[in-house]
């Protein structure tokens, strides 16, 4: 098994706690991990993003190579495009379509969904939207995690685990909110599979 | 033991903790500052007192280290490779005083210039002071060299260089540990005389430093760090340093055919470049930095082996390595790959929606408006974010400190008024010695120190002056009515700007203090306010 992973968006937005879910889960599954990280200056707003790899094999490399990710996961539509190089020709998108305009130069958000619908393997939701009328806004970055646990070679149930791990010293209220949230996600993408 | 999953950067701090440390120095710096955060917030550090807390600069840090050096016990001192010319007087020197306690000296390089102002590579400094160098070339080796890098400090009694670079110090992986190490008990240096570097016991001791040479040549030479690995392909022979070997090995997942020198600890092993020297046609060079191995190989006469590396052009004379530079280098075919959609834009870090600097640049931008732009010297911080669009609110970022001496040396020159734009957590790193040539020539500057209270751009660590910048102020000798203090916000605008334009145009030195939390501490204050009250709430059920 061998799952490579971009996660993408804006600084702030948390790709992290998307990572460190999926960590979580690889390590219940017993696979190895390299999880490459932003820190620095591009925290800061900045376009950042992280390379994660999952496998069942020793990982050689903590980057990525051109060409070769399984997945491309992103917060922000044109955060998503700005990865492409990166995403094997068999590859899934999977990227919230709501923009996060911090940018003067920000494009018509027009043309950036339909760069992503012109792509063969992709899955596109208003993660915001969903997270909010599953019961937390804040839980978006679940929603989006759970839209790709279809293309993760994982079984689901391990995700669902490690959001109980991670989020338990928060409250029971909280881990609900984002199990809700996983699922929403995942319905989604199921759809998307079945056509 | 199950493994844990630790950024290359905790990995260290977890195998220098493993050996037994007794205290970590250092002053925050992408991408250092995860090694001295790991090591404040691990229980076990707590449990067994090991010194944790923040520097003021990285030459103190130095310092500070090698006094616990001194005194028998283990030291790190950690900081980001532009920390090390800050620290540079104290680390030719200590090579020549030597160690007393295991000191190994962490620098962590930024090629690409991710978050710095320049990639220079630290494995010059540590050649130019003569020690050796652990280089991992993953976050396993780099738990490893920490925990060993003690013991080979004490064993040839000098400091160790251990360099990492920004992609392995943020980068995760599963570490497996070893068991703690007790501390060293303290003890004074057998010899009293050899930390005194008067000119006659520096020159015994630099002979000495000298003579070491071999020995430790011969160390590197068999080290455990060090690898030759035989190829059946003699076409080119592959020397990897540091982390090149993981993109190198990347692109062999079945093991490279080529006959390939991992090289991890330096000096390098002259023997085995000899022996893949005299056994391939020509020799491929992948070094994560600076082409310093490249150079030694292919000589001054360029009469030496057939090298190639990033002097040649096989690879970018500069920025990071990564897989695919390494396979074009080696002319491997590159995955099928699609182009960015050019309507992608860039997206530069900006300052926080709400940061108390912004509102300061405004007033400051307003205020000078009079006098023409061109005028405003800053720093580094978040605060350098100035430069961009609206604000365009700053002419200069060059290091650390030198907003202030700049605006001495421009007003020296005529210009008047000259600004300096400093945070707080920057002032007291190296900028209070320059306010100090500037207050004892009168200069007319006006500077203002935009406290937020924290180091804000490495993740809002304590600022060694935070509560004491006037006094500070006042005791370098600036006159008390000019040292101004507001609150910026946007309500405070007109107030803001009439302070700093009646400041500007005071022909003295004068300190203007725009002082607000930085809204990132503050947010986190706040959440964990929160979850207190939830902890305390959970307790009651």
């Amino acid at each position: 098994m061998k799952t490579d992973i971009i996660l993408a968006g804006v600084g702030g937005q948390g790709i992290l706690s998307i990572a460190a879910v999926i960590g979580e889960a690889a390590i219940a599954s017993g696979l190895n991990i390299k999880q490459a990280e932003v820190h620095g200056m591009s925290q800061r707003g900045g376009a950042v993003h992280s390379n994660l790899r999952l496998s069942d094999l020793p990982i050689a490399s903590d980057l990525i190579p051109q060409g070769k990710a399984t997945l491309i996961l992103s917060l922000e539509p044109m955060e998503a495009l700005r990865y492409m190089p990166w995403l094997a020709t068999t590859g899934w998108l999977v990227t919230n379509t709501t923009p996060f305009v911090n940018i003067s130069n920000y494009p018509d958000i027009k043309e950036i969904l339909s760069a992503i619908d012109n792509l063969p393997q992709k899955v596109a939701l208003d993660v915001d939207e969903i997270a909010k009328s599953t019961g937390s806004a804040k839980a978006a970055n679940m929603v989006l995690l759970g839209a790709a646990t279809p293309f993760i070679d994982i079984p689901y149930q391990r995700f669902a685990d490690s959001i109980v791990k991670i989020f338990t010293r928060k409250g029971q209220a909280v881990v609900d909110v984002n199990i809700a949230a996983l699922e929403a996600g995942k319905a989604i993408a199921e759809k998307v599979l079945k056509g | 033991m199950e493994k844990l999953m630790l950024l290359g950067d905790e990995a260290i701090a977890q195998g220098a903790v493993d050996a037994g440390l007794s205290g970590v120095y250092a002053y925050p710096g992408t991408p250092s500052t995860e090694i001295t955060e790991y090591i404040q917030n691990l229980p076990l550090a707590a449990e067994l007192g090991i010194h944790s807390d923040w520097s003021a600069n990285e030459k103190t840090a130095l310092e500070t280290a090698i006094g616990m050096s001194y005194a028998g016990k283990r030291s790190l001192v950690c900081m980001k490779h532009v920390g090390l010319n800050v620290a540079a007087d104290p680390f030719i020197n200590l090579a020549v005083t030597g160690i007393n306690g295991g000191m190994v000296v962490l620098v962590a390089d930024d090629p690409s210039m991710h978050s710095s102002q320049n990639e220079q590579d630290s494995r010059f400094f540590a050649r130019f002071a003569n020690i050796p160098i652990l280089e991992p070339s993953n976050q396993q080796e780099a738990y490893d060299m920490a925990y060993a890098g003690f013991e080979l400090s004490e064993k040839f009694k000098l400091p160790i260089m251990l360099r990492v670079t920004t992609r392995l110090a943020h980068s995760r992986a599963g570490i497996a540990r070893k068991p703690v190490q007790p501390q060293n008990q303290y003890k004074l240096p057998d010899d009293p005389r050899q930390f005194i570097l008067l000119p006659a016991i520096a020159r015994r001791r630099y002979k000495m430093l000298l003579d070491l040479q071999p020995d430790i040549a011969a160390d590197a030479l068999t080290s455990r760090f060090n690898q030759y690995i035989d190829g059946t392909d003699t076409s080119v022979g592959i020397i990897a340093c540091g982390i090149a070997y993981n993109y190198l090995m990347e692109n062999y997942p079945d093991g490279c055919p080529h006959p390939v020198l991992k090289i991890s600890h330096y000096p390098a092993p002259v023997d085995h470049i000899n022996r893949l020297i005299d056994t391939c046609d020509r020799i491929m060079v992948l070094e994560e930095g600076f082409p310093l191995l490249e150079e030694l190989i292919k000589g001054i006469s360029h009469k030496g082996p057939k090298v190639h590396g990033r002097l040649d052009g096989s690879l970018p004379r500069d920025g990071e390595l990564n897989p695919d530079l390494v396979a074009k280098s080696l002319g491997l075919p590159l995955a099928e790959s699609m182009e960015m959609p050019e309507i992608v834009a860039n997206r530069p870090p900006s300052m926080c929606q709400g940061c108390s600097h912004i509102d300061a640049y405004a007033a400051l931008n307003e205020a000078l408006k009079p006098y023409g732009s061109g005028r405003a010297f800053s720093d580094i911080g978040c605060y350098t974010l100035g430069a961009l669009p609206p604000y365009n609110a700053i002419s200069s970022c060059v290091d650390m400190g030198a907003s202030i001496t700049m605006a001495k040396g421009a007003a020296d020159a005529g210009m008047f008024p000259a600004v300096a734009v400093i945070g707080d957590s920057t002032f007291t790193h190296s900028g209070m010695t320059g306010l100090l040539d500037a207050v004892n020539e009168k200069s007319p500057i006006t500077i203002i120190i935009s406290d937020n209270e924290t180091t804000g751009m490495t993740g809002g660590q304590k600022s060694s002056g935070t509560g004491r910048l006037e006094d500070i102020c006042k005791g370098l000798g600036v006159e008390p009515e000019h040292i101004r203090v507001f609150v910026p916000l946007k309500k405070n605008f007109d107030e803001m700007v009439s302070v700093i334009a009646e400041e500007l145009a005071y022909k003295g030195v004068s300190v203007v203090i725009p002082r607000r939390e930085c809204i990132q501490t503050a947010m986190r204050k706040k959440r964990e306010e929160v979850k207190d009250l939830n902890k305390k709430s959970n307790c009651k059920q």
